[in-house]
Order: structure tokens, then C-alpha cells, then sequence
């Protein structure tokens, strides 16, 4: 295997860490502070992308659609915030997640009935187009290091946001005890509604972000919510650290895991069954990896509570 | 069939709206023998396999607290059994059921192991992702059709007979099934194990001060209830003669959650009835429009905020009391 196949793949892998880490944010704080189970997390970053696709078109400029995608798709969170989530609150978990699932089922199909079941494309902007050159031998494209680079820009904003002002320090507290927060005479629903907002937006934003390299198509959020999942179990509820070191590690390990594991298991057997087994097991690696680490941890890596 | 217990004078009160279910359920194929008869045979025969499915996840999640999201792995792990095996012909089903339910209880027994070491939200999401990871290796299996699925060459054979080619004996053999299925949970759940599982709901801290080892029930309880899923896996192949990875996606195990919900959590016929109005408000609203889950989502959503206990809770409240053990 070369090195600039390493290089790439830990770029793309390091790609969808961040990715993942914009939408497993806001769910972890949703999960840690209000006890609350979203599904419909997944369908917040594909209202994201539409939306910027949509005000792309209209505009004619990416970054006026992004601009615009954004405030729309934090007014989106906070309409769902206000119909359906503020009444499931103080509900179990199986409430939840039927409600959610009954949301995940109408957006899926509300979006073909709005934009069509066709995928839309949305165009790199031209200054983001085109590769840069690394290192000798090595072509990035340029939109995909925009992408990692505004992933870890928001990564330090949101580790700032989180542990140095007061709204950062009353959602910790929430995270560990919702209940003593509230006694000491914090309003927990409002804390509650920004942080889903907040939550919703940056899931939308990375829906914003992916919409010129992947196709806009309903139900592109769902495959990603589950390893989003996968990314705040390994990481713990809660825990914004975690979600970031859990994401890229997910990352890397899916990206890395099926380009190589192949590679790697053709040194152990034979080449087809090789290709075969690494087939199988690629996909496999991340609920692998997050079934041993619950093992040792049953709490995460970094659980907030406790 | 398996005997069910405490048969005194109230069996029949208590079983009346099962007792009829099964009923009815029998005397379908005569009222389809009048009309749309493969129509209505095959639409009744895929609510009875799916109500197999939904009566062993009702085991684990009405009884026991545990919400399972990956449920759907079992239909798919007992599809690709009968389709695996009648790939390397192997087509009867005295080999292919048995080879469907080991397998099932063995995932059952290993994902069980590690998921239930988690509580709460945690074991929501890493029953998610087993199911997933199943649903990810059928994809990845390129010899058996990977994404697209596999066509079997036909319905399994019993004792190298054709005896189940017929839809009516199919039918009838899926009935069968279900009462077997639906006896077994009933029996599970008023024996001392069912109590013992329903105590673990009720107050899980209280059981194990008592001194039950509750991790191994639970375990035990996961694996039946993954088993007896593996076998509506194995009729659901059977009746659509074709196996793909969309047995499993997530949204299928959701499907099952909302059947068991939907019919009232914790009363094992509830979950035959949710699995019938799922899937005819299904049919019927895709009759009307093909964005029918633009209306079903909404009314899940209504189900949920106002509906507490499902489509029995809202008949028995309406009814007025009259509860049900």
C-alpha cells in the first residue's frame, strides 16, 4: 500500500470525522442534558442540505445559499422543538423514539413531495474548486479540506463555547444533573430549546456542507444517524470531548477500515477470500469497535454523568 | 400445541379477544375462497408472520423493559438461512428451520451478552447498531445477491415433499406457527421466569437485592425472543420466496417497535393486532397515495402524544375500564 493512499484516506476519513462530529454534537447535548432519545437528528442534516441546495439555486451562490440554509434550518429545529419534542420530555424512552421515528417517516417523504425523489447536485463553488497539491504526488481537492478545516474551526468555537461562558458551563451542569440545575433556578426548557436549536444548526450545517460533494436525496441522514450513534456511545452521552474524539476516531476507522482491511487480511489468506472476508468485515469495524469499547466502558469514554 | 396454564373458569373471559383472533384467523381462507383469494391470503399470511415477529419483541420489550432496536436483524438472519441453504441445495425445511433458529439464538446470545451490560438509551443504540452490523454483512455477501437479495428457487420442501407450495397449506402452516408462538410467550410469561422478567422491569435494583441474577434472565429471555424471530424470518423467506438485506434496515425494527406499541405494550395479542393494523393501514393508506408515510408518521406521532397504551388502551378507555391482565 503507498503513502499517498494512507495520506488520502486519513484526509477522507478525517473528512467524515468531522462531519459526523457537527451532527453528533448536538445530539449528545440533546441526549445528556434532557435525557431525550432524537432520531430525528438524521433528518435535521438532510432539511440542512436541502435547504442550502435550495437557496443555492435561488441565489446563485453557494455561500448565500449557506448563509441563508442556516438560520432556516435553526428555525426548522426550533418549530419541531416546539410542536412535538417539548411534550416528550418527561416521556420514556420508547415514547421517543416512536415519536421521532413517526417524524423521520413524514420528513423522508415530505422532502421527495417538496423537491422530488431525484437527488439534486449543488455545484462546488469556484473558489473552493479544484485540488491543491500536498506534497509530491499528492492532489486534495480543495472543497474537501474547506470541509475539514470549517469542521475543526467550529470544533474549537463549540469546545470554547462549552467550557468558558456561562450558557457552556449551565449545559455541563445540565448534562450531569438536569434535575439540580433546574432546582437551583435555571429555566431547563429554554436551556433546553437552545441546545436543541443549536443542535439542529449545526447538524443542518453539515448537511450544508456535504450538499456539492454527495447527492441531496431523501433519506441521506439516516445511514449517518446511526453512526452518529455509534459515535456518542463511544464517546458518552453528554460529553462534547467525547463526541469529538469518538467522531474522528469513527472516522478514520470506517474510511481506513475499508480501503485497507482488505489490503491487510490479503497477507493473512488467500486474495479472494480475502477481499471477501474484508468485504464483510469493513463495514462491520466501527459496531466492532464500539462492542469493545462498551465491554471495558459500559459508560462511553467520556461520560458526562457521574 | 402447548398447554396453557391456569385453565380455570376464567380462561375464556381472559382469553376472549385471543381466542377470537384465532378464530377469525382460521377462517380466512374460506372468505378468500369467495373473492381476491391470493390477494387476501398472502396480505393475512405476511400480518401473521410479522405478528411472530412482533409477539417475540413484546416478550423482551413489553415485558421486560428492554426496547430492542434491532429486532429486525432475527427476520433477517432466519431469511438468509433458508436462503443460503437452497442456494447450496438444501431445501427442506426440517434442516433449514433448525439451522434458522440456532443461528438466531446465537446472535441473540452473543449481542445479548455485550448489549445488555448497558442500561437505558445505551441499550437502544447498541441494539441499533448489532442490528446494523447485520444488516451491513448481508450487503457485504456479493455470492448471495448482496444488495439486490436472492431469489429462492422455490418454498422450503417438508419431508422432500411440496407440502407447503400451496398458499392455502402455507397459510395454514403460518397459523400454526403463530399459535405456537403466541402459547409459548403466553406460558413464558405467567411461569416463575416470566415473573421474574417482569419483575426486572418493574424494579430491577428490588429483584436483584431479592437475589436473582438478573443479567442471565434477561439474556435467557433475549435469546427466545430472538429465536422465535429468526423463525418468522424463516416463513417471511418462505412466503416471498426471495431474501434481501431489507429485512433488516433499521427502519423495519422501528416497524416492529411501532406494531408492539401500537397494539398495547405487554399483552402478546396486542401484538398480533398491531401487526395487523400496521401493515393494513399500510396497504390501505399506499392505496390511496404513494406518500402514505406522510400520513402514517403524523399519526404515529399523534398515537404517541395522546394514545398511551396503544390502539387496546384508547379501545378499553373508550369501552370505559375493563382492564385486562
Amino acid at each position: 500500500m503507498s503513502m499517498t493512499l494512507l495520506y488520502v484516506q486519513t484526509l477522507n476519513g478525517l473528512q467524515l470525522g468531522v462531519l459526523l462530529f457537527l451532527i453528533a454534537a448536538g445530539l449528545t447535548l440533546v441526549f445528556g442534558v434532557m435525557d431525550f432519545i432524537n432520531l430525528a437528528h438524521g433528518v435535521q442534516y438532510m432539511i440542512g442540505a436541502y435547504l442550502a441546495a435550495m437557496f443555492t439555486a435561488l441565489t446563485g451562490n453557494f455561500f448565500y445559499g449557506l448563509a441563508l440554509a442556516l438560520p432556516s434550518a435553526l428555525a426548522f429545529g426550533l418549530l419541531l422543538e416546539f410542536l412535538i419534542f417539548r411534550h416528550l420530555y418527561d416521556r420514556d424512552h420508547l415514547d421517543q423514539v416512536l415519536a421521532t421515528f413517526g417524524i423521520i417517516l413524514f420528513l423522508n417523504q415530505a422532502v421527495k413531495v417538496v423537491w422530488g425523489a431525484a437527488p439534486l447536485s449543488v455545484p462546488i463553488p469556484d473558489v473552493l474548486s479544484g485540488s491543491i497539491r500536498l506534497m509530491d504526488g499528492l492532489l486534495y481537492p480543495v472543497y474537501r479540506l474547506a470541509i475539514i478545516g470549517s469542521g475543526l474551526a467550529i470544533a474549537v468555537l463549540l469546545g470554547i463555547l462549552v467550557s468558558r461562558t456561562r450558557i457552556g458551563m449551565l449545559v455541563r451542569a445540565g448534562a450531569s444533573n438536569a434535575p439540580m440545575v433546574s432546582a437551583l433556578g435555571v429555566d431547563i426548557g429554554k436551556l433546553f430549546m437552545i441546545v436543541f436549536g443549536f443542535g439542529a444548526m449545526l447538524a443542518g450545517f453539515a448537511g450544508a456542507m456535504v450538499a456539492p460533494i454527495l447527492s441531496v436525496e431523501p433519506g441521506m441522514g439516516d445511514n449517518l444517524l446511526i453512526l452518529t450513534f455509534v459515535v456518542i456511545v463511544i464517546g458518552g452521552i453528554g460529553s462534547v470531548r467525547g463526541a469529538f474524539i469518538a467522531a474522528i476516531l469513527v472516522g478514520l476507522v470506517d474510511t481506513l477500515g475499508r480501503v485497507f482491511g482488505p489490503q491487510v487480511l490479503r497477507a493473512l489468506m488467500d486474495p479472494s477470500a480475502a477481499s471477501q472476508a474484508g468485504r464483510a468485515l469493513a463495514p462491520m469495524l466501527t459496531y466492532i469497535l464500539m462492542a469493545a469499547i462498551l465491554f471495558f466502558r459500559p459508560g462511553g469514554l467520556f461520560p458526562a454523568k457521574k | 400445541m402447548i398447554m396453557l396454564p391456569e385453565n380455570g373458569p376464567g380462561f375464556l373471559k381472559r382469553e376472549a379477544v385471543p381466542v377470537l383472533l384465532f378464530v377469525l384467523l382460521a377462517l380466512v381462507p374460506f372468505v378468500a375462497a369467495l373473492g381476491a383469494e391470493s390477494y387476501l391470503l398472502s396480505l393475512v399470511t405476511r400480518v401473521m408472520i410479522f405478528a411472530i415477529a412482533a409477539l417475540s419483541l413484546d416478550l423482551i420489550l413489553g415485558y421486560g423493559a428492554l426496547v430492542s432496536f434491532g429486532h429486525a436483524a432475527f427476520l433477517g438472519l432466519g431469511g438468509y438461512a433458508v436462503g443460503i441453504l437452497s442456494a447450496h441445495g438444501q431445501t427442506d425445511a426440517l434442516v433449514q428451520l433448525p439451522v434458522a433458529l440456532a443461528v438466531s439464538a446465537l446472535f441473540a446470545l452473543i449481542t445479548g451478552a455485550l448489549s445488555l451490560r448497558t442500561k437505558g438509551v445505551y441499550f437502544i443504540m447498541i441494539t441499533l447498531a448489532f442490528g446494523q452490523m447485520a444488516f451491513f454483512l448481508a450487503v457485504s455477501l456479493a455470492a448471495y445477491g448482496g444488495d439486490d437479495g436472492m431469489t429462492l428457487p422455490g418454498r422450503s420442501k417438508l419431508f422432500g415433499f411440496d407440502l407447503l407450495k400451496s398458499d392455502r397449506a402455507f397459510y395454514y402452516a403460518v397459523l400454526l406457527a403463530l399459535l405456537g408462538a403466541y402459547g409459548l410467550c403466553r406460558s413464558i410469561v405467567v411461569s416463575r421466569f416470566g415473573r421474574v422478567i417482569r419483575g426486572a422491569r418493574e424494579n430491577p435494583q428490588r429483584m436483584a437485592a431479592i437475589g436473582f441474577p438478573l443479567f442471565r434472565y434477561q439474556l435467557v429471555g433475549y435469546v427466545i425472543a430472538g429465536t422465535l424471530c429468526g423463525l418468522a424470518g424463516f416463513l417471511l423467506a418462505n412466503q416471498a420466496e426471495f431474501v434481501s438485506p431489507a429485512y433488516m434496515t433499521w427502519q423495519r425494527s422501528g416497524e416492529l417497535i411501532v406494531m408492539v406499541v401500537l397494539g398495547g405494550l405487554g399483552t402478546l395479542h396486542g401484538a398480533i393486532i398491531g401487526a395487523a393494523a400496521f401493515l393494513l393501514l399500510e396497504e390501505w393508506l399506499s392505496g390511496f397515495t404513494e406518500h402514505w408515510k406522510m400520513i402514517f408518521g403524523p399519526f404515529l406521532v399523534l398515537v404517541v402524544l395522546f394514545a398511551r397504551g396503544g390502539l387496546m388502551g384508547a379501545i378499553r378507555r373508550i369501552g370505559g375500564g375493563g382492564g385486562h391482565g
